[in-house]
């Protein structure tokens, strides 16, 4: 994985880059765990008969309770006495949020070149990218307990050892893949 | 609806006087928070500003400077339900907003 490079075709503006088959088999797996998160949290909400019957998605009224999925997920207000609007915004309002977040991941499977080699992007896949990238470091940032300061390195024989480094080098796809997609053309 | 007037507040406190101050109270603009956070990039957090609201680059910079240096900014006002919009529209980026009534 090198820096991305943003070309001006007559189509329009491409992010192009290379991945090796390992980083694609990463990728793979990392947004295809995300979306398996997203489809428990979506499959374990209530269900609804007036939802069944005018086809609108009523989320969870609750906050997830793990750590990863309440970052994924957070409320909508934050420490407001008096004001507990917070069930019934997230049951409004967490389908869209769910499905804006596995189009992302799902985009961003949809055009990983398979068994590595060249990726090419529209302005949009990037975009796609960017959001699903940024939402698998929430993931593992959470487990990781990545704080203002870190960490920077485990020891080698630290179980989350290897999970870190997975963290960095998502860091660095996706600082490249923003600073690309922020170019002036 | 109708804009609350200066002028009602001078007239003696009748029952039409306490309408108007629960109107006004009703109609103060809410705003959208993001919080600071460890693990979103500060390029990334700019990008989403200029993308979502279409800020330019250095106001997009502005405010997330602002979010990395004072632990939070307000990056929109206006209803209720915009701000709703916007908070939806933040958190699917992963960013992680709030919304609150602007007291």
């Amino acid at each position: 994985m090198r820096k991305w490079k943003r070309v001006d075709t007559a189509a329009g503006v491409r992010l192009r880059a290379a991945l090796e088959p390992h980083e694609v088999q990463l990728l793979n797996n990392l947004v295809g765990s995300l979306c398996e998160m997203l489809d428990d949290r979506e499959s374990s909400s209530p269900r609804d008969e007036l939802a069944e019957i005018t086809g609108m998605k009523v989320g969870h009224s609750q906050a997830p309770d793990d750590d990863t999925m309440r970052r994924l997920l957070p409320d909508f207000h934050r420490d407001e006495p008096g004001l507990d609007h917070n069930s019934a915004l997230r049951s409004l309002h967490e389908p869209a949020i769910i499905d804006a977040k596995r189009q992302a991941a799902h985009r961003l499977l949809d055009t990983l070149p398979r068994g590595g080699g060249k990726v090419e992007l529209t302005e949009d896949d990037g975009h796609a990218w960017a959001a699903a990238v940024n939402d698998v470091r929430l993931a593992l940032g959470t487990m990781l307990d990545v704080g203002p300061d870190g960490p920077e390195q485990l020891s080698e024989d630290h179980p989350m050892a290897g999970h870190l480094e997975v963290y960095h080098w998502l860091t660095y796809l996706q600082e490249y893949l923003v600073s690309s997609l922020m170019e002036v053309r | 609806m109708v804009l609350a007037s200066p002028t009602a507040r001078t007239s003696p406190a009748t029952h039409e006087d306490q309408a108007v101050e629960t109107v006004d109270q009703h109609d103060s603009p809410w705003v959208t928070l993001v919080w600071d956070d460890p693990v979103n990039l500060m390029s990334y957090v700019t990008y989403v500003f200029q993308k979502l609201f279409g800020y330019s680059e250095t106001h997009a910079t502005q405010l997330m400077m602002q979010v990395h240096t004072e632990g939070k900014a307000v990056v929109s006002a206006g209803s209720r339900e915009s701000m709703e919009a916007d908070v939806s529209k933040l958190h699917a980026a992963g960013l992680w907003a709030t919304l609150q009534q602007d007291r």
